[in-house]
C-alpha cells in the first residue's frame, strides 16, 4: 500500500484501510470441501420424500466453510468499507444523516419482527396502529391528505405516482401521455415515465437553475399529464414562483408531483402540500433517517390529496371503533406495486424517528442543513465556485475552481481526492446541467468541526492539485484498491463465480 | 433529535455565511410558507419513553403458533447473519457508487449474485429487486421488451400477488392481455399450452407453486421457444436445495423471494427480489449488477458495471427505473447460504418437506379433512377441510394457532380449503397442536 504524504497514516486509520485488504479471496474461494456451517438437526427431516426425478442433478456451487470462515470473511470485508457511522457523506440529494441505533432496536422487537404479513388483522394491531399513527403523523407535517406505505423505495413510488395520475385521468376520461420533467430532475423521473408509456418533455431550465415559467406554460396542454418537481431543486434552489407553477399546471388540468427526495430542506418549516402540489413521495432512507444498508432497503410513501386517494395501493389501513383494519378500497385502487403491505421493517424505524422528533425539533432539521449547507459553501467558495449565485438551501453545487481546470483536474479527481482523506465523496456529475458538478449536501447532524475537516481537506486537495496533479490524478492512493478498469467489466463481464 | 448544533455554533456559521440571521438564507421561500402550525406533538419522547411506546405496541400483535406461508416463510435466522448485517460498515453504507471506499459491499453483492446463480441454475443475476413480486413483474416485462409480443400466459399457480403486482406494472393497459393456464390436479394442464402459447411474449410458472405443490417443468421452456415466447419460472430459492432449478428446465428469467432465506417476516418487508437470466439476456436485466475487475496495479477489485442499463446514465431509455435495492437483505441472504453450503441447505429443504409430510399426514387422518392434491409438495398443502375454512382460522386463533391461510378468496374452485405451511421452524411438538387445534375447531 503506497502511503505518499505525511497526512496519510492518520487518513490510513480513518478509511479502514489498516486491515489485511490483500486476501480479496472469494468466499467460494476458501471453500473446503466436507466443511460444514450450520447444520439443520429438525427430526422431522426424515419423513421427507422425494422422487429422484425431481431432485436437482447438480449440487449447488456454494461455499463450504465453517461458521467462524464465514463470520471472519464476512466482517473482513465490512472493513474494507466506508460507512456513514465512520465517515462523513457529502452526498448531494441522498441524505446521508446519523441512522439512530434506536430505530434498529425497534425494528427487532419481536413483536414486529416475527409477524406474518398475511396474519390476521386480530393478531396484527400492534403493527398497524403504529401505521396508522406514522401516516397520520406524515399526512400533517406534509400537508396533505391520504398516503400509501407500500413503495419500497423512492423510484417504486415515483412509479407509484404516476400510476395513481394515469388513474385518476381515466377516471376522468382523459387521455393524457407526457410528463414535463425539468433537466435537472434525477434520472429516475424520466425513467419511471417511460416505464407507464409516458413521453417525456424535458424542460431547460434557467440560468438561475429554476423552472422558466413563461417556458412551462408553452409546453403545457391538453396532454400533459403531470409535471414532476423536485423541491428544492437538485441546484439545492428553491421554486420561488411554486404557486404560480402549480396554478398554470392546474390550469392546463395537469396534476404536479414533487419528488420529495430534498424533503429535508422542508422539514418542520414548510408544508409541501400549501406549496399547490397533489402529491410527493418522500424517502424514509433520507429523510427519516432509515439506514441506506450499501444500497437498500429503503421505503418510499406517496402522499396525496383526498381527491387521489381512492387510487392509493391496496391495502392501507384504517381505523374502525377503536381497531385498526387493513383498507382493500372500493375497486379503484391501482393494485399493488409489490406483495403484501409495504417495507414495514423500515417503517418502524422510520417511526421511531418520527417519536424522537417535536414540531420544533423537525424545523431544527430543515434549519440546520441548510445553514450545515452554506457554511461549506462559503468555506469553499474561492476555490470551488458555487454554480448558484444565491445561497442555497440542503444543498449546494459547486465546480471546481478555473486554475484547477486549467490544470486538466476534474470532478472526479478530487472525489478520489478525498477519499485519501477519510472522506466520502460527495455526489459527482450530477445535476447533469452543471458541468463537472460536486453537489454537497452535510445533513444537519453533522457538526462544524466536521464541515471544517472538510473544507480542509478540499483545500488540500486544491493545493495538491495545483502543485502535483498527477499525483491527484492517480488518487486514490490509501483505498484497499485503487482505481478500477471500469470499460474492462464492462467489455468483458465477469458477473458471478 | 440528534442535531449537534448550539446557538453559538449556528451563530458561527451564520457569521462565516456572512448571513445577519437564518432568515436571510431562505428568502427564497416565500414567507407565508414558512413556519405553518402542525398539529402534531410539541414535546418529542426521551429514548427511553419511546422504548415504552413502541414496546406497548409490539405486544399488541399476537404470536400465535404459525402454519402460515403463501409466498413468506417462517424461518430461524441464525445469529451469525444477525452479527455480520447489524456490522455499522454494512449496514451505514452507502450504494457502492464510489468502488475504492466500497470493496466490502461490492464483493458481498458479486457473491450474492452467484449464490443466485448457483442456486437457481441461471447463467447471471443482479444485485436485487424489492421482493419477489416485482421480480417477477420485471421479468415479464423484459420478455415483452425483448419479443416485442403483449400476451401474457401464465400459469394459475403463479401467487396472485404476484399477477396483480404485473397487472399493476402494466398499468391495467388493455393492450397487455392474459391467458390462464389452467390446473390439472394442482398443477399445470400441459395438454392446454400450445394453443394458449400463440403469440405470447412469455409462459410464466412458478414451482413449488402457489398451493404448495412441485412442478414438473420439463418440456416447457422447448414449448415456449416453439411459440416465439420466453420462460419465466419464480422458485423458492430454500426449495431449490433439493429440488430441479430452473436452469434445469431451460428457464430465460428465474425469480424468487428471498425472505426466505432467513429474513425476518416483518410483516411484509424489507423483503429480496432474485432475479437471474440466460447470459443472452443480460443487457434486458434492470436493477444494478457487481462485476469483478482489476485496479490500475493489477489488484482484483469489483465494481457496479453495465450501468448503461440504468437510470442515472439512460434516463428515460434506461431498462426499469429501479435505484435503491435490497443489499442489506441481499448480504443477509449471502451470509445465511454461506453458513449453510450445499449440506445445509439440502438439510434445510428436507425439514421442510418433513415437516409439512408430518403435518399433512396429521391433519388428513382428522374427520372430515382430507389433502385436496395427490402430487409431492414441499412445504406447503391444501387440506380440505369441513365447514368454513375462515372460521375454523379465526376460532383456532382464539387458542393461539393460525391454523392456515383460508383459500375460498383466492381459489374458490377449491371450496373450502386452508393452505398450511409447515417449515423447519416447526417441531413434533408444534404439529400436535396443530392438529389439535383443527380438530376443536371444527
Amino acid at each position: 500500500m503506497i502511503c505518499g504524504t505525511s497526512h496519510s497514516s492518520v487518513h490510513l486509520a480513518q478509511s479502514g484501510c489498516s486491515v489485511s485488504a490483500i486476501d480479496n479471496r472469494l468466499s467460494v474461494e476458501k471453500s473446503d470441501p466436507g466443511r460444514r456451517g450450520l447444520k439443520i438437526k429438525n427430526p422431522l427431516r426424515e419423513k421427507a420424500c422425494l422422487k429422484p426425478e425431481l431432485r436437482r442433478k447438480d449440487r449447488p456451487n456454494l461455499p463450504e466453510l465453517s461458521e467462524f470462515d464465514v463470520i471472519r470473511h464476512y466482517t473482513r470485508l465490512s472493513r474494507l468499507n466506508f460507512s456513514v457511522d465512520t465517515h462523513f457523506y457529502p452526498l448531494g440529494s441522498c441524505t446521508m444523516k446519523y441512522n439512530p441505533r434506536f430505530n434498529e432496536e425497534a425494528a427487532a422487537l419481536e413483536g414486529f419482527a416475527n409477524l406474518h404479513p398475511l396474519a390476521a388483522d386480530s393478531c396484527a394491531q400492534g403493527t398497524l396502529e403504529l401505521l396508522h399513527d406514522l401516516g397520520a403523523r406524515l399526512n400533517e407535517l406534509l400537508g396533505l391528505d391520504a398516503i400509501t406505505l407500500q413503495p419500497a423505495a423512492g423510484a417504486h413510488s415515483e412509479f407509484t405516482g404516476l400510476l395513481l395520475a394515469k388513474a385518476w385521468f381515466e377516471s376522468r376520461k382523459e387521455e393524457r401521455s407526457e410528463i414535463i420533467v425539468p433537466d435537472s430532475a434525477h434520472g429516475t423521473n424520466p425513467a419511471t415515465a417511460s416505464m407507464m408509456g409516458f413521453s417525456t418533455v424535458n424542460l431547460a431550465s434557467r440560468p438561475d437553475g429554476r423552472l422558466d415559467l413563461e417556458n412551462l406554460k408553452k409546453h403545457l396542454g391538453p396532454k400533459t399529464a403531470v409535471l414532476m418537481m423536485t423541491v428544492p431543486n437538485t441546484l439545492g434552489i428553491f421554486e420561488t414562483q411554486i404557486e404560480e407553477i402549480c396554478r398554470a399546471a392546474h390550469e392546463a388540468g395537469a396534476l404536479v408531483y414533487m419528488d420529495g427526495a430534498n424533503l429535508n430542506a422542508l422539514i418542520g418549516m414548510v408544508k409541501p402540500g400549501e406549496l399547490g402540489i397533489d402529491m410527493m413521495h418522500l424517502n424514509f432512507h433520507k429523510t427519516f433517517s432509515t439506514p441506506h444498508g450499501g444500497g437498500g432497503p429503503g421505503a418510499g410513501a406517496i402522499v396525496c390529496r383526498k381527491a387521489l386517494a381512492p387510487f392509493l395501493p391496496v391495502p392501507t389501513v384504517k381505523k374502525e371503533g377503536g381497531r385498526f383494519v387493513s383498507d382493500f378500497g372500493d375497486g379503484r385502487s391501482i393494485g399493488k406495486v409489490k406483495s403484501f403491505f409495504g417495507n414495514t421493517g423500515v417503517l418502524v424505524r422510520a417511526y421511531a424517528y418520527m417519536l424522537a422528533h417535536s414540531v420544533k425539533e423537525f424545523g431544527e432539521i430543515a434549519k440546520c442543513s441548510i445553514i450545515n449547507a452554506n457554511y461549506v459553501r462559503a468555506l469553499l467558495k474561492d476555490l470551488y465556485p458555487s454554480y448558484s449565485k444565491e445561497h442555497c438551501m440542503h444543498e449546494c453545487v459547486l465546480t471546481p475552481g478555473p486554475d484547477m481546470t486549467a490544470k486538466g483536474l476534474k470532478t472526479l479527481d478530487v472525489a478520489k481526492g478525498l477519499l485519501d482523506r477519510g472522506f466520502h465523496a460527495p455526489t459527482v456529475y450530477f445535476p447533469l446541467i452543471v458541468h463537472e458538478a460536486i453537489m454537497i449536501e452535510p445533513t444537519e447532524t453533522e457538526s462544524k468541526e466536521t464541515l471544517d475537516a472538510f473544507a480542509a481537506a478540499m483545500k488540500e486537495i486544491h493545493a495538491l492539485g495545483i502543485s502535483d496533479p498527477q499525483a491527484l490524478k492517480d488518487s486514490p492512493h490509501t483505498m484497499p484498491v485503487k482505481r478500477l478498469d471500469e470499460v474492462q467489466a464492462a467489455r468483458q463481464p465477469n458477473l458471478r463465480w | 433529535m440528534y442535531v449537534p448544533h448550539t446557538e453559538k455554533d449556528k451563530e458561527e456559521m451564520l457569521k462565516a455565511i456572512g448571513a445577519a440571521s437564518f432568515e436571510d438564507l431562505v428568502k427564497q421561500v416565500p414567507s407565508k410558507f414558512l413556519w405553518p402550525k402542525f398539529s402534531l406533538p410539541q414535546e418529542s419522547l426521551d429514548e427511553q419513553q419511546a422504548a415504552a411506546r413502541l414496546a406497548e405496541l409490539s405486544k399488541k400483535n399476537c404470536r400465535p403458533l404459525s402454519f402460515l406461508g403463501a409466498g413468506a416463510y417462517e424461518r430461524y435466522t441464525p445469529s451469525a447473519v444477525k452479527a455480520i448485517t447489524s456490522r455499522t460498515e454494512f449496514l451505514t453504507a452507502y450504494t457502492p457508487y464510489q468502488p475504492e471506499a466500497s470493496q466490502g459491499t461490492l464483493q458481498a453483492i458479486y457473491e450474492f449474485q452467484s449464490t443466485v446463480c448457483a442456486l437457481y441454475g441461471m447463467d447471471y443475476a443482479n444485485a436485487s429487486m424489492y421482493d419477489g413480486a416485482s421480480s417477477f413483474a420485471e421479468a415479464v416485462r423484459a420478455t415483452v421488451r425483448i419479443t416485442g409480443r403483449k400476451k401474457i400466459v401464465y400459469a394459475a399457480g403463479v401467487h396472485p400477488q404476484y399477477m396483480d403486482t404485473l397487472r399493476t406494472y402494466f398499468a391495467h393497459s388493455p393492450e397487455y392481455t392474459y391467458a390462464k393456464v389452467p390446473m390439472k390436479d394442482g398443477v399445470i394442464d400441459k395438454a392446454s399450452l400450445p394453443a394458449l402459447l400463440e403469440g405470447a411474449a412469455c409462459l410464466a410458472v412458478q414451482t413449488p407453486n402457489f398451493l404448495g405443490l412441485i412442478e414438473d417443468l420439463d418440456g416447457l421452456a422447448d414449448a415456449a421457444k416453439k411459440a416465439g415466447a420466453l420462460l419465466v419460472a419464480a422458485a423458492d430459492p430454500v426449495s431449490l436445495g433439493v429440488l430441479r432449478t430452473p436452469g434445469e428446465y431451460g428457464a430465460d428469467f428465474a425469480i424468487g423471494e428471498g425472505q426466505s432465506l432467513g429474513l425476518p417476516l416483518s410483516y411484509g418487508g424489507p423483503y429480496l427480489g432474485l432475479f437471474s437470466c440466460k447470459k443472452e439476456h443480460v443487457r434486458q436485466m434492470p436493477g444494478r449488477i457487481c462485476g469483478m475487475t482489476k485496479d490500475k496495479d493489477g489488484k482484483r477489485g469489483f465494481v457496479l458495471t453495465l450501468q448503461a442499463r440504468e437510470q442515472h446514465i439512460r434516463r428515460d431509455k434506461a431498462a426499469s427505473n429501479i435505484c435503491s435495492n435490497e443489499a442489506l437483505c441481499a448480504l443477509a441472504a449471502t451470509v445465511y447460504t454461506a453458513l449453510l453450503g450445499p449440506e445445509g441447505l439440502r438439510e434445510l429443504a428436507e425439514a421442510n418437506m418433513g415437516a409439512a409430510a408430518h403435518a399433512a399426514e396429521r391433519l388428513s387422518s382428522i374427520k372430515g379433512c382430507s389433502l385436496k392434491f395427490k402430487g409431492p409438495f414441499f412445504n406447503e398443502f391444501v387440506l380440505s377441510v369441513p365447514g368454513s375454512a375462515a372460521a375454523m382460522r379465526e376460532k383456532a386463533l382464539g387458542h393461539g394457532v393460525d391454523i392456515g391461510l383460508p383459500l375460498a378468496p383466492l381459489y374458490p374452485e377449491l371450496g373450502e380449503t386452508l393452505l398450511v405451511c409447515a417449515t423447519e421452524a416447526r417441531t413434533g411438538d408444534d404439529i400436535a397442536r396443530l392438529e389439535k387445534a383443527v380438530k376443536e375447531a371444527i
